[in-house]
């Protein structure tokens, strides 16, 4: 997986509360934040690691500490359904060209919406706490289910 | 392209057309209202000038003044020129949406037709609802009668819109006594009031879709006393924008207004601090007792309420140098204080030269007339105070309520 096409280069690089402490005569008028820096032309049409964010925008920063548990991909299950890419809440499931690719770590609240709405069998995605190094998670990834016999 | 509204060189309106009047003329693009007396008719006013096409702009029923501010607060982000309309219960409802629009840095025109607050419910004139707004952040003038409250509605955007700045204004008028009272006016053409006013400048408009913006940021300790420290800053500068504005309406129209009037304050030993309607109660009684008994009455009235012109106070206090004694007239219940007025005047007064006695009167509340008579009665109690050189009644007393006389605190004398 390119780190490039997950957009790590901009994204989470500042702690919340980490900015430059500037005083009352240099804050914006009026708590206006702008997301973009100078006019955003065609930005729509950029993906998330080309665009122009400013300090302000959430993309720059990390609110990884929030999260207790998260969530860990198995991209040997996964079947590209795309369902926790339209459900998740922070838009934090990174996908191209209908390729699942993971998780933005620095924005997921591990909330485990992905893994509610993953149809596999067994899941392609799975909450573990936040100590657990992913290869172990990966390594102990459960079996498929049987469907019970009626 | 709204169309043009013939005009007399002098109109007979009252306080609350004149308002309307000014929001038609401004070309305000979206007002967001709920009715409420005493001022129901300045927002019915503009929505039927924009019905029949004398105004290019958007008339939004709200569910309610919570609803309307809040209205105006998305509208104004939007990039719009805004206003609305509202009295007491209305304004008590909008307090919360008040601070979030001068925070917001958005320049609002609210024409506020002072009305007594419930407990008992009340819909006639007091400055109760005046006095919440205080704290709000927003910049308030105060119209003494028709006239001015057509033309300070008008200036109101001037102001508030400047880039140096934009902050929301509030302008009162009092409850029937200017909203429903009808006096001579001269308004300015359409297209000269227009010219005065001037196209609206939006400032990170949501509109503008090539630069994303978001309004209204939370904050914490790290950061909101810094945006509060700078709203305040911008609220104090509007100080010189108020004065320049002024300057040019007087320019326009030969009309003077200031952020303190005053009323032979030259020679007064004497003096009534007022706002609203009473002002001219008290000039007719300082005028009078002039003639009638040769006493040296003046009259001082905050004209910008806010932000409080605490330095022109003190020169107001200061231009004579007889001046003795200041009674300041609160029309709002003061909830277990002195009246707001006392209280900052009396601040000014500490570091003027005179350091003249003052003393507080409670009065007409919820629409209790406030007669000349009375107004004469209080100043020659103020020239008893000046000859014996202390408060010799009571330092707070209530004027006009019926029962035993009522009043607090007095001098101590040892």
């Amino acid at each position: 997986m390119s780190k490039g096409l997950q957009g790590t280069d901009k994204r989470g690089i500042l702690e919340l509360g980490a900015e430059e402490k500037i005083g009352w005569d240099a804050v914006p008028q009026g708590v206006v934040l702008h997301s973009f820096e100078g006019e955003i032309g065609n930005t729509a049409h950029l993906k998330p690691e080309e665009r122009e964010y400013s300090q302000f925008n959430s993309y720059i920063a990390s609110v990884a500490s929030w999260r207790v548990i998260k969530p860990v991909y198995n991209r040997d299950i996964c079947i590209d359904c795309q369902n926790c890419w339209v459900w998740c809440p922070d838009t934090s499931i990174i996908s191209r060209d209908k390729q699942m690719l993971g998780i933005d770590y620095d924005h997921c609240k591990g909330c485990g919406v992905c893994v509610e709405v993953c149809p596999t069998n067994p899941k392609s995605l799975l909450m573990f706490t936040e100590a657990t190094e992913n290869d172990d998670a990966l390594a102990g990834w459960p079996e498929k289910k049987k469907k019970a016999k009626k | 392209m709204a169309k043009k509204f013939e005009l007399n060189e002098m109109e007979v309106w009252d306080g609350n057309y004149a308002a309307s009047q000014a929001l038609r003329q401004a070309q305000v693009d979206v007002v967001a209202a709920y009715p409420i007396t005493p001022s129901t008719p300045i927002v019915e006013g503009y929505g039927a000038y924009q019905a029949n096409g004398y105004v290019d702009g958007e008339f939004v029923m709200v569910e309610s003044e919570h609803g309307a501010m809040s209205g105006c607060v998305g509208a104004a982000a939007a990039g719009g020129r805004v206003a609305t309309a509202t009295s007491s219960q209305g304004f008590a409802l909008m307090v919360e949406v008040l601070y979030q629009a001068s925070g917001m840095r958005l320049p609002i025109v609210l024409t506020v037709v002072n009305r007594a607050l419930a407990s008992p419910l009340n819909v006639r004139g007091d400055h109760s609802d005046m006095y919440l707004g205080r704290d709000s952040g927003w910049i308030q003038l105060d119209a003494f009668n028709v006239q001015e409250a057509y033309d300070l509605t008008l200036c109101a955007f001037k102001i508030g819109e400047d880039l140096g700045v934009r902050l929301p204004v509030m302008v009162h008028q009092d409850g029937f006594t200017t909203s429903h009272k009808a006096q001579n006016v001269r308004p300015l053409q359409d297209e000269v009031a227009y010219k005065f006013v001037g196209d609206y400048v939006p400032v990170d408009d949501m509109l503008d879709f090539s630069r994303p913006v978001t309004h209204g940021a939370q904050t914490e300790e790290d950061w909101h006393y810094e945006h509060k420290a700078k709203q305040h800053k911008a609220l104090m500068d509007s100080r010189e924008k108020i004065d320049a504005v002024f300057a040019e309406l007087k320019e326009l129209t030969g009309r003077e207004y200031k952020r303190v009037e005053t009323y032979m304050m030259e020679d007064a030993e004497v003096a009534m601090v007022a706002l609203g309607s009473t002002v001219e109660t008290a000039r007719l009684a300082a005028k009078q007792l002039r003639e009638e008994e040769g006493l040296k009455v003046g009259v001082i009235a905050p004209r910008a309420f806010r932000p409080f012109p605490f330095d022109l106070i003190r020169d107001a206090i200061d231009m004579s140098k007889d001046l003795k004694a200041v009674v300041c007239m609160d029309r709002s219940s003061p909830g277990g204080a002195m009246g707001t007025l006392f209280n900052e005047i009396s601040a000014s007064a500490y570091g003027t030269k005179n350091r003249p006695i003052i003393t507080n009167y409670i009065y007409g509340l919820g629409g209790r007339d406030f007669a000349i008579d009375e107004a004469k009665r209080i100043m020659k109690e103020q020239k008893a105070h000046a000859d014996a050189g202390y408060i010799t009644t009571e330092i707070q007393q209530f004027s006009g309520v019926r029962g035993p006389k009522l009043g607090f605190f007095k001098t101590r004398r040892n």
